[in-house]
């Protein structure tokens, strides 16, 4: 294929890129910075992280948030793999259409009517907002974004291998297990991490749905900052930047290495 | 376990979850939309309880009202408040989509071992918290912030110019938070095609501006409606944008659906405001799961 990349092409990409990027460096060049004031550099100060360190209401909130997240995701990631085998394999059943609908509209809902709704629900139901509460509204909507990830993973895998298991003498059940999963694994993990990182990052959802001695990080992150802006924002900030971006990049490296992994085993396969 | 009881649960699960969290509490915040605020735990009446017995339920519902709608009607400060969110939603969807289009160009057209490194790029500050990035424009945006001192060094302006607590901001902090969500759909749309049409097209007489008008854009239609679903929807009920970049008189129905409920415990009226906003949005939810068929229709085929 013959593709030009004009120079209109590279301006758009790095005017584009730089316009993602630049906040997102300032903030956390500013939170080495040794003046309280955010916008005026005054020196290389590592003052702020120490700060953050002994902020006791910041770590509890970031321990209630870890709990919440790795909670959620797991079950999450359960439920959101169900929902897409269901999608993709059973294609006819009554109600589907209204189940595709439910896994799809809360992608685009907008978070104050889910929080909005999942509180409205927990006191019909007597639930006393905890962070269990906090716990079953992040498995709802990320359980979708997970169904979505794996999804487009299953929609291109050869049934035939699993029904050749099957023929073998597996179970589904196991069929499943050891020959499709492995296949999508790289889905489910990405799924997984999606889910972990929407609920690290829930405020609105999380507001709505929790109650007292159970506020996360984006609750308390939200308080401060409306309070004013302290590099010691900047710093729990650059903090979690560094933690989600070293994830996404461990990801992404086991993603291509298990895909050229598999080309190798089909290359071999197609040798010998 | 039968194969049609295997099936029976492996439907049942997912969907029954869905059901009970994400259905019924719609049908829960219609409902409490027709109570009346009362001051209790839980703030509204009348309440029902599964124990009541179907005389007093009849005598319950007879309770609720259409009150709360004809209160919204009444106080312009709602209808504004709709309008204000459908504009600055709409204005955010075409500034995200006049940036995001020649970045997902470009990325389409870069040399075919840059472009997962570019997608990943795009997708990475997705995973970073929404509310840091927009806490980052805050530091930038403001009156001794970054962008007017630069700007003031450039010698562009003289006095700092008021960006924080605008709709200006509000718009930036939008279009910034949800560019990925326009980019992504549009560069798959147009990295699929195929570019051999468009040199037919100049072959065939077409100056590149006709042949992008006619072949490329139609072509990537189903992309640009999806990126703008994706953009244009959540951006309307958005609370945290407006909240922290935009200013007292910035008009959002998700803010005030925010303050009726956080600040006047009003759950009624928070109830009744969120009914009519997942009404104006459910036609652009339509058109955005009409094409997500669509898409997984081609996918599987």
């Amino acid at each position: 294929m013959n593709r030009h990349w004009s120079g209109f092409n590279i301006v758009s990409v790095v005017v584009g890129f730089a316009f993602l990027y630049i906040p997102i460096l300032l903030l956390i060049i500013y939170s080495f910075n040794e003046s309280r004031l955010v916008t005026v550099w005054a020196g290389f100060s590592t003052r702020w992280y120490g700060e953050m360190l002994r902020n006791q209401a910041l770590l509890d909130a970031a321990w209630v948030t870890l709990r919440v997240a790795l909670v959620s995701a797991t079950a999450a990631t359960l439920l959101g793999t169900l929902a897409a085998v269901v999608l993709v394999r059973v294609t006819r059943f009554r109600g589907r259409l209204l189940f595709s609908g439910m896994v799809f509209a809360p992608l685009v809902m907008p978070e104050v009517i889910t929080g909005l709704s999942l509180l409205l629900l927990f006191i019909a139901m007597n639930l006393d907002r905890t962070i269990f509460t906090v716990m079953l509204a992040h498995t709802t909507f990320s359980m979708c974004f997970v169904a979505v990830v794996v999804q487009s993973r299953l929609v291109t895998f050869d049934r035939s291998l699993e029904e050749a298991a099957q023929d073998l003498g597996c179970t589904p059940l196991k069929a499943f297990l050891t020959v499709t999963l492995p296949v999508i694994a790289p889905a489910v993990i990405a799924g997984w991490m999606l889910a972990f990182t929407l609920s690290l990052d829930d405020l609105v959802i999380a507001s709505f749905t929790s109650g007292s001695g159970a506020t996360t990080l984006p609750m308390r992150i939200y308080s401060q900052v409306r309070l004013g802006v302290t590099p010691e924002i900047n710093a729990v900030c650059t903090v979690l930047i560094a933690l989600v971006t070293t994830a996404v990049i461990i990801a992404s490296v086991i993603n291509k290495r298990s895909m050229v992994q598999r080309e190798r085993a089909e290359q071999l396969a197609r040798a010998g | 376990m039968g194969a049609a009881a295997r099936r029976w649960l492996l439907i049942a699960i997912p969907y029954l979850w869905l059901l009970i969290f994400f259905l019924v509490p719609f049908f829960l915040v219609f409902k409490i939309s027709f109570s009346q605020t009362n001051i209790a735990i839980p703030p509204y009446l009348p309440v029902f309880e599964w124990t009541d017995g179907f005389a007093v339920w009849m005598e319950k519902l007879r309770q609720l009202s259409l009150d709360n709608y004809l209160w919204l009607t009444e106080d312009p400060l709602y209808f504004n408040a709709y309008l204000s969110s459908l504009k600055i939603a709409f204005v955010s969807t075409a500034l995200a989509l006049a940036i995001g289009y020649p970045l997902a160009y470009g990325m389409a057209r870069a040399p075919a071992h840059w472009r997962p490194l570019l997608v990943m790029l795009v997708i990475l500050p997705f995973w970073t918290s929404f509310l840091i990035r927009v806490y980052a424009w805050i530091g930038i945006l403001r009156r001794e912030g970054l962008l007017n001192q630069f700007l003031q060094w450039l010698g562009v302006i003289d006095q700092p110019l008021t960006i924080i607590n605008t709709d200006i901001a509000v718009y930036i902090g939008i279009v910034y938070s949800y560019l990925p969500f326009m980019v992504l759909p549009l560069y798959a749309a147009l990295e699929r095609m195929d570019e051999s049409l468009i040199e037919a097209a100049q072959d065939l007489g077409c100056t590149r501006l006709a042949a992008f008008w006619k072949i490329t854009f139609p072509l990537s239609l189903p992309g640009i409606v999806a990126g703008c679903m994706l953009v244009f929807i959540p951006a309307v009920g958005e609370f945290v944008i407006p909240d922290l970049l935009g200013g007292s008189d910035t008009l959002m129905i998700g803010r005030t659906l925010w303050v009726e409920f956080f600040s006047n415990r009003d759950w009624p009226v928070a109830s009744a405001v969120a009914t009519l906003l997942l009404l104006i949005l459910v036609v652009p939810i339509v058109i955005f799961q009409y094409y997500q068929a669509r898409t997984r229709e081609a996918e599987t085929r």
